[in-house]
């Protein structure tokens, strides 16, 4: 596990997350920028215009019209071989969902950074993770981060992995508690991260000297091959990331090799595990020491990479456990969080099945707090199956008085 | 005239589905075609008003003679020729097959 | 008809040489937009990225692994054409800056990029990333080739579609005359974004409608070029008759052949002896409803003829 000090060291500096990220973004040189405003990623759009602005990155920065138009421009520029990126949120990354379909379809390694928010209606500029998971099967590797360096070494990893497995990245970090927050962070140079991550070398570009056609219609007889092949590269990115985490470590110091770069883990051995995605996570850190401090055997389980789904990784990281508690910040109306879902179907066939219990929690930026968290560790350890399906996932937070006839 | 085999026999999907410039020739259309034109050599001043006008590059100057000539490969028979030849040197004729 | 004649081919006896638009793609026998693809080509030639939003000439020309395209070429999505180019353009002038040995580039002063969409593609769903493409300046020339109606997807009226016209969305019936708009002017459209070069022009005139690619392929910044293409299918009429109806359309005013610089109109191809709309109209079986002698057609005809000479007068179309 490498965090970030309390006190910044002599190479960290302390500044907001988007502007960190930026900076980061600016270490990977990428020939075009297109982004958009919205809340909570708009930082990062405004420290990257400074940026070209003062000369000290030499993008070309669209100011476009729209996140559709961001994402368009992107696989635009990234068809005709350029290093792409972008960042979004919320209502933005749902309407980049169409050309981002495409741009896995088409093998564009565009990469974006999402700080996420939750999706209208009602209108909220808060932090949750339906964003990401809206475009969940849409062919798009996807990261999230638990702090600010995760978030920036992140996106440089994505540009490194993306740019071999030829697919699209959205790397997320949590909108204010990351975006907003001001902590020490690395910020690696354009020299440490030219060794890293070298120049884009696409198999195909619009360049009229080699002229090529992108973005033909597949008839029946040719379609289901030709979106397998993002079925297969999703596969190979597993092992292309495993190295890519190594290589990451090598030159920068920073170890996210564990599960190769799957998973990272705190008390990952105990009899009771939960498993969390981003920032929660620091909160649920200090909840466990707590608990473990009174007898209580208690782990975290992080999933880093959701998609692809670290499948074999979670099956060796859960499938000992005496229950797992799913703490998410997303739903799936009329089933239940899609996290959750996708945990138990890893281990359906796996040879341990431990009790499941998923929480839904931190919706739109409600606060979760060290006594919920507490809560919940204590009704997973009561988990047992059999379970009817309304036992198996809670809403610990909600406020059931201000729901229509109490909720009933 | 037409072929019969399945030229994507041996295929593999590229990264991305992309495609090589300049091969649907292997696409011969003419087998849509229910009218054919015809060329009255001796009428045709090689003007290529009918190449100029044929969505379908089937109207072309035949080798060595100072007359256009059609590419049944391609000819849909829409018919466009006939109606901008300045000496109707073409007639659209239904085609035996 | 005698048998020789049955039996002539000269296919062997011909030569297709670099053509850029090739035979074999799936466009309807006598397609006028294939006749703007191939002009398109033609004009600008093989330094050409060209970007297509979905559409008639993206879906007859690209079924995988097959490409009628000898230059380079984009499709994405139905609402991006203009913003893919935008995107391509970008990577271009990052290019030229950067010199980047490791991509096989040519510098962009050498290059054309064009867009190539149809009237729904452009001047409805696309309309927002034309916008963009065109305010922020982009170095790419934009061209709609228009068909009036959604064809690809069987005849759906567009906001290019005319006044009258029976389409599967606004057919003719007891309550309906047809479709109940004018055109959307696009020309004004793009010459408003400041746009220093739009020009219309018809498939029935290549030479034409080529020398305006060719001089739009000069100027740097954005240029919008608006081509009628007539649809045998989606307007009924025979396949022969395309070129005609393209220009009876330019015969009667109902598309106005013009050039704008600058915001200004700086040519018209004036026209003596303007034809009634009527005659143009009455070829077409998408208008048929319109002369079955009934009351209302006659309005809907002067209500159409009234709109062409309105324009017509703005522009200072007759000779």
């Amino acid at each position: 596990m490498a965090k970030a000090e309390q006190n910044p060291s002599e190479e960290q500096k302390v500044m907001k997350g988007t502007s960190a990220v930026a900076r980061g973004v600016m270490a990977a040189n990428p020939d075009v920028v297109s982004a958009y405003p919205i809340t909570p990623q708009t930082g990062v759009v405004e420290k990257l215009s400074d940026l070209v602005a003062d000369g000290e990155l030499d993008s070309e920065f669209i100011k476009v019209d729209s996140e559709f138009n961001a994402a368009s421009t992107c696989i635009g520029a990234s068809a005709a071989g350029a290093r792409a990126f972008s960042a979004t949120s919320s209502q933005g990354l749902k309407l980049m969902s169409e050309p981002l379909f495409t741009a896995a379809g088409m093998r564009l390694p565009i990469v974006m950074a999402v700080a996420n928010r939750s999706l209208s209606a009602p209108l909220s500029i808060w932090a949750d993770h339906t964003d990401a998971f809206a475009e969940r099967d849409g062919g798009m590797m996807q990261f999230h981060a638990e702090d600010v360096q995760e978030a920036i070494d992140h996106v440089l990893m994505g540009f490194r992995v993306a740019e071999q497995v030829n697919l699209p990245v959205l790397s997320n970090f949590d909108g204010f508690i990351l975006t907003h927050v001001q902590e020490p962070a690395d910020i690696p140079t354009e020299e440490e991260v030219s060794e890293f991550l070298p120049p884009r070398d696409p198999e195909y570009t619009l360049d009229p000297s080699d002229p090529k056609t992108m973005g033909a219609f597949a008839r029946p007889e040719h379609w289901t091959e030709a979106r397998y092949e993002i079925q297969r590269a999703m596969e190979e990115s597993k092992d292309v990331w495993a190295k890519t985490v190594e290589e990451f470590k090598e030159i920068f110091g920073r170890d996210y090799t564990e599960y190769n770069g799957m998973l990272d883990t705190y008390h990952g051995d105990a009899d009771y595990r939960l498993v969390a995605l981003g920032s929660m996570c620091g909160t649920i850190r200090k909840v466990i020491d707590e608990y473990r401090a009174e007898g209580v055997d208690v782990g975290l389980i992080r999933p880093r990479v959701h998609r692809p789904f670290p499948t074999e990784e979670l099956r060796e990281a859960l499938g000992d456990a005496e229950a797992v508690g799913v703490l998410t910040k997303e739903m799936s109306p009329g089933y239940e969080s899609a996290l959750a879902g996708e945990i138990k179907g890893t281990l359906y066939h796996a040879e341990n099945q431990p009790p499941i219990k998923s929480f839904v929690v931190g919706m739109a930026g409600r606060d979760i707090t060290a006594s919920d968290i507490g809560a919940m560790i204590e009704e997973t350890m009561e988990a047992s199956a059999p379970m009817a399906f309304d036992e198996q996932e809670s809403w610990p937070q909600l406020r059931e008085e201000l729901l229509a006839d109490g909720g009933d | 005239m037409s072929e019969s085999e399945d030229p994507y026999e041996n295929l593999t999907i590229t990264t991305g589905a992309v495609v090589e410039p300049n091969t649907s020739r292997v696409n011969k259309t003419g087998s849509w075609r229910q009218f054919k034109p015809v060329i009255n050599v001796d009428a045709c001043i090689a003007c290529g008003q009918c190449d100029t006008y044929c969505p379908d590059q089937a109207a072309k100057p035949v080798e060595g003679e100072d007359y256009y000539g059609f590419d049944l490969d391609y000819c849909k028979g829409c018919g466009i020729c006939e109606e901008v030849c300045p000496t109707d040197a073409i007639d659209m004729i239904r085609e035996e097959k | 008809m005698s048998s020789d004649l049955q039996d002539q081919d000269f296919t062997d006896e011909l030569e297709h040489d670099e053509e850029l638009w090739n035979p074999g793609h799936r466009a309807c026998a006598g397609c006028g937009p294939a006749l703007a693809m191939k002009y398109i080509t033609e004009a600008a030639g093989e330094n050409t990225i060209i970007s297509q939003p979905t559409g008639c000439m993206e879906v007859v020309s690209t079924p995988y692994p097959e490409s009628s395209w000898g230059t380079s070429y984009i499709h994405n999505i139905f609402e991006n054409g203009a913003s893919v180019a935008s995107g391509i353009e970008a990577a271009y002038k990052a290019f030229d800056r950067r010199d980047p040995d490791h991509l096989d580039v040519q510098d962009s002063d050498d290059l054309n990029i064009i867009a190539v969409g149809g009237d729904g593609a452009t001047a409805d769903i696309g309309i927002r990333a034309l916008s963009g493409m065109m305010e922020r300046g982009h170095d790419v020339l934009y061209i709609m080739y228009d068909n009036e109606a959604y064809m690809n997807t069987g005849v759906q009226r567009s906001s290019q579609t005319p006044f009258g016209a029976s389409t599967t969305t606004s057919p003719a019936g007891d309550e309906s005359i047809g479709n109940d708009t004018n055109k959307k002017d696009m020309t004004s459209i793009a010459a408003d974004h400041g746009v220093e070069y739009v020009a219309t022009a018809s498939i029935s005139n290549p030479h034409d409608f080529k020398q305006k690619v060719e001089k739009a392929l000069e100027i740097d910044g954005p240029k919008f070029l608006h081509v009628y293409s007539p649809c045998p299918v989606g307007w009924s009429y025979e396949s022969s008759k395309t070129v005609e109806l393209a220009e009876l359309a330019v015969e009667t005013g109902l598309f106005p052949v013009f050039e704008m610089e600058d915001g200004e109109i700086t040519s018209v191809n004036k026209i003596s002896d303007r034809k009634p709309v009527r005659e143009w109209l009455e070829k077409q079986g998408r208008f048929k409803h319109l002369f079955d002698g009934e009351e209302p057609s006659e309005e809907a005809i002067e209500e159409l003829q009234t709109w062409i000479d309105e324009r017509a007068e703005d522009l200072g179309l007759d000779a």
